[in-house]
């Protein structure tokens, strides 16, 4: 007896609401970084889910998600060094005080 | 020896040619070297000539079989013409007269005009050049091997005679009746070129029938020549045939370079250039053209009569020729200028050879051409040596005595004059007059007393009686009795270089002649001059009665001129025996008319002059007071009132058209400004007012600049798409 698909696909959709939910709601800059990647992680566990369920022969969905894994860590990285830039210019991390778009 | 010579018989006119360009050019200041250099090509061309001659005289069967020798010139369309010579009889012979006569004349020049005294002529070397020139013309016709070059030949010398006969164009006279050289001149070229005109319409008519100009495509084809007396001529020639139509139009060329009748005005007029261009235009050159033009075309005259029994062109030329030989003989038996004497006679001479051309005595004709060649220039050149023994005196009335004082002259000139006369036996004149007549005898006891050949005879022969008469006035007026001038009695023998070619032409004068004796009297196939040129035609047969009568009438002519003028020669201021016999016998209006030439120049003056000038006339009228002018003017005037009506029309309606125009533009500018500045203006400022606005009050509240609203939105936006697409 093997668990169905379903079921992983139900934690994915919970994790990637919970990242979006974090993403929406945080004010702090780094939360929404974290919120950022578990909606990526969620997509992973899709991709995962999918290759094992369906086509096992072409790697695929294996690939795909390791792809997924390098941009998180780029954005990551390149997203951190934003906020300790807006950091040392304007000594806040709050995301509604960063309403520079608006200029 | 002989193809060597006919190989090289172009070189005859080529020599003179040359000395014509090298003294024109380069030697006009150097009078021995120019006279040398003329007479030096002259002597070339008469060595050439003769071996030419005697080469022909020499080949059998060669008036069966004439030389042509021809190279393309010019090709036109589908003709190609060729420029050449062509060896026959009669080129030969005329070949044997031309280069020894124009050379006897050119060394006499050289004493005529001057040469090495102090009245040497001061366009002395210019002189040799224009001579030289026409023996070019004239040798150039002869060798000629087709009409065309023929043409070509015959108009140099027109340009030469103009030239010669003007030559001292600066001499006016006193009397102002009387022509001058000048004026000589231009009624030579213009009188002849009547005469050209018909010839070269001849030439044109002969070209459309052939195609071709040279003499083995047509005068000596004699398949082409019976088809072309078969062959209608153009209506205006009534019923004659195109041969026959060609012919007379080719004689008109004869009339008028020949000097016959109606055309003969120019020739005693010419008499105005130098004499030795006398004797080369009127006996050696340029009225001979005209003769042995004619006799050219003689095969295109007798195939008619072989062909029909009769040709209309030749009773013309026949008819034509015997007037001009009685009416000219009548005018110079009353001349009193020496040389005008011997013009008429000319003129009186040729119309011997047409006439005998006209009745078909070819052979006949060709032989006074030649014979008459040596006398004439004799006599031109006796008169020329009187003259300036006479310092330039012309007039008979003024001479008398000069046997003892010009001997030479003298006898030389009696020589030529018994020629001219045809003194029985012993002259050349006597041979070949004497076979005119009796051909003329001939044609008329076959054909009957009223035929023409009949008044031809008739004509002749009083005019062989009145050429004995007026040479014997002549030779007794000029030579015989006491001087009546005190030039005369001044007078001195002529230079060794005039009277030595005059010595020489005296012995042709006498003994030419031979060559052409009836056979009956030498033996038959002995008239060697018949035998060469005329061995187609049948011989003329001698008579008795012809020969007696004109040998009667030439002795009887120069005893009855030897009776009234010699036997008591006139003294000085004496009137002449001949006008105060004919004023007795109540004929002193027919002297004065023979005197007067019987008004020809007065009736030509009154007719054609003053007719050209009458038509000139008209022609300025028509063009400056009549019709041209004033219709210009009258366009003009047309052309005015348009314009001005134009203007007006400009004025009232084109420009206020534009003004309009310009005013409405304006007014549309205003108006399109108004537009612009309301409704465009508005319309543009209306939509930035209407984005401000939006942007203002709609959109700059949804741009808060905070990511988690934009993020919201994305959001919500991607959940509505995917519920539409999830619906649908």
């Amino acid at each position: 007896m093997t668990i169905p698909i379903n079921w992983y696909l139900l934690v994915a959709a919970a994790l990637f609401c919970i990242g979006l939910y974090g993403v929406l709601s945080r004010r702090n800059a780094i939360g929404i970084l974290m919120g950022i990647e578990l909606m990526l992680n969620a997509v992973n566990i899709n991709l995962i889910a999918f290759w094992r369920y369906m086509d096992q022969v072409r790697l695929t969905g294996q690939i795909f998600a390791i792809f997924v894994f390098t941009v998180a860590a780029a954005e990551v990285a390149v997203g951190l060094a934003l906020v300790i830039a807006i950091y040392r210019n304007r000594a806040t991390i709050i995301v509604e005080e960063i309403d520079l778009l608006k200029e | 020896m002989q193809d060597f010579f006919f190989s090289i018989t172009w070189l005859v006119p080529v020599f003179p040619f040359l000395a014509f360009l090298i003294i024109i050019l380069f030697t006009q200041n150097n009078n021995k070297l120019s006279h040398s250099l003329s007479i030096g090509s002259m002597v070339l061309s008469w060595l050439v000539g003769w071996g030419v001659v005697f080469s022909a005289i020499a080949t059998p069967h060669l008036g069966e079989h004439p030389i042509h020798f021809s190279v393309p010139w010019f090709p036109t369309g589908t003709t190609n013409f060729e420029i050449g010579f062509s060896i026959d009889p009669l080129m030969a012979v005329t070949l044997f007269m031309v280069p020894f006569v124009c050379l006897m004349i050119f060394i006499y020049s050289v004493g005529y005009m001057g040469y090495g005294t102090d009245e040497v002529d001061p366009r002395y070397a210019r002189f040799f050049a224009y001579i030289a020139l026409f023996a070019t013309g004239m040798l150039g016709l002869v060798i000629s091997e087709n009409l065309l070059t023929l043409f070509m030949s015959w108009e140099i010398m027109g340009l030469c005679s103009y030239l010669l006969i003007g030559f001292w164009f600066e001499k006016n006279y006193e009397d102002p009746n009387k022509i001058t050289p000048r004026q000589a001149g231009l009624k030579a070229f213009l009188v002849t070129k009547v005469g050209d005109l018909f010839l070269m319409l001849g030439l044109i008519y002969l070209f459309v029938e052939s195609g071709s100009l040279s003499y083995a495509d047509t005068l000596f084809n004699h398949e082409f020549l019976a088809e072309l007396a078969h062959t209608p001529a153009l209506p205006i020639f009534g019923g004659w045939s195109a041969a026959s139509a060609i012919a007379a139009l080719i004689f008109g060329g004869t009339v008028g370079k020949s000097a016959q009748f109606p055309l003969h005005v120019w020739l005693p007029d010419a008499m105005e250039g130098p004499t030795p261009v006398s004797a080369l235009i009127h006996a050696a050159t340029m009225v001979s053209a005209g003769v042995f033009l004619v006799a050219r075309i003689f095969p295109l005259l007798s195939v008619v009569v072989e062909l029909e029994h009769h040709n209309p062109t030749m009773g013309l030329i026949a008819f034509i020729g015997a007037f001009t030989a009685i009416f000219s003989s009548l005018i110079a038996i009353t001349q009193n200028d020496i040389k005008g004497v011997l013009a008429f006679s000319t003129i009186s001479q040729l119309g011997y050879m047409i006439a005998a051309l006209g009745i078909g005595a070819y052979v006949a004709a060709t032989f006074h051409l030649i014979t008459h060649a040596f006398f004439k220039a004799l006599l031109f050149m006796g008169s020329g040596s009187v003259i300036v023994g006479c310092h330039h005196e012309q007039n008979m009335m003024e001479m008398g005595g000069l046997k003892e004082k010009m001997p030479r002259t003298f006898w030389t000139f009696v020589a030529g004059g018994f020629a001219l006369s045809g003194f029985p036996i012993i002259t050349a004149g006597f041979w070949s007059k004497d076979e005119i007549l009796a051909h003329a005898w001939h044609e008329f006891m076959n054909e009957g007393v009223m035929s023409w050949p009949f008044f031809v005879w008739l004509l002749l022969t009083i005019a062989a009686f009145l050429t004995a008469f007026y040479t014997a006035r002549q030779i007794s007026l000029t030579f015989l009795g006491k001087p009546r001038g005190h030039h005369a009695e001044h007078a001195h023998e002529s230079p060794n270089t005039m009277t030595i070619p005059l010595i020489i032409l005296a012995f042709f004068a006498v003994t030419l002649g031979f060559v052409g004796i009836p056979e009956e009297i030498i033996g038959y196939g002995n008239n060697w001059f018949h035998n060469f040129i005329g061995h187609e035609y049948p011989a003329t047969p001698l008579s008795l009665p012809v020969m007696l009568l004109s040998s009667g009438l030439a002795v009887g002519g120069l005893g009855i001129g030897w009776l009234v003028y010699g036997r008591n020669p006139l003294l000085q201021g004496e009137m002449d025996p001949l006008e105060s016999g004919m004023k007795k016998i109540r004929l002193g209006w027919l002297y004065e008319a023979m005197r007067n030439k019987f008004y020809f120049d007065e009736l030509y003056q009154a007719t054609f002059i003053k007719g050209s000038v009458k038509l000139a006339d008209i022609f300025y009228n028509f063009d400056y007071h009549w019709v041209i002018d004033p219709f210009i003017n009258l366009v003009a005037r047309i052309s005015r009132g348009i314009s001005d009506l134009m203007n007006q029309f400009d004025e009232k309606i084109v420009d206020r058209l534009v003004n309009l125009t310009g005013l409405s533009g304006i007014r549309l500018s205003d108006l399109g400004g108004i537009t612009d500045n309301k409704v465009v203006d508005g319309l543009v400022n209306g939509i930035a007012d209407v984005t401000g606005w939006v942007g203002e009050n709609v959109l700059r509240p949804i741009q808060t600049g905070k990511v988690q609203n934009y993020l919201l939105i994305l959001l919500i936006s991607m959940l509505a798409i995917i519920g539409i697409y999830l619906v649908y």
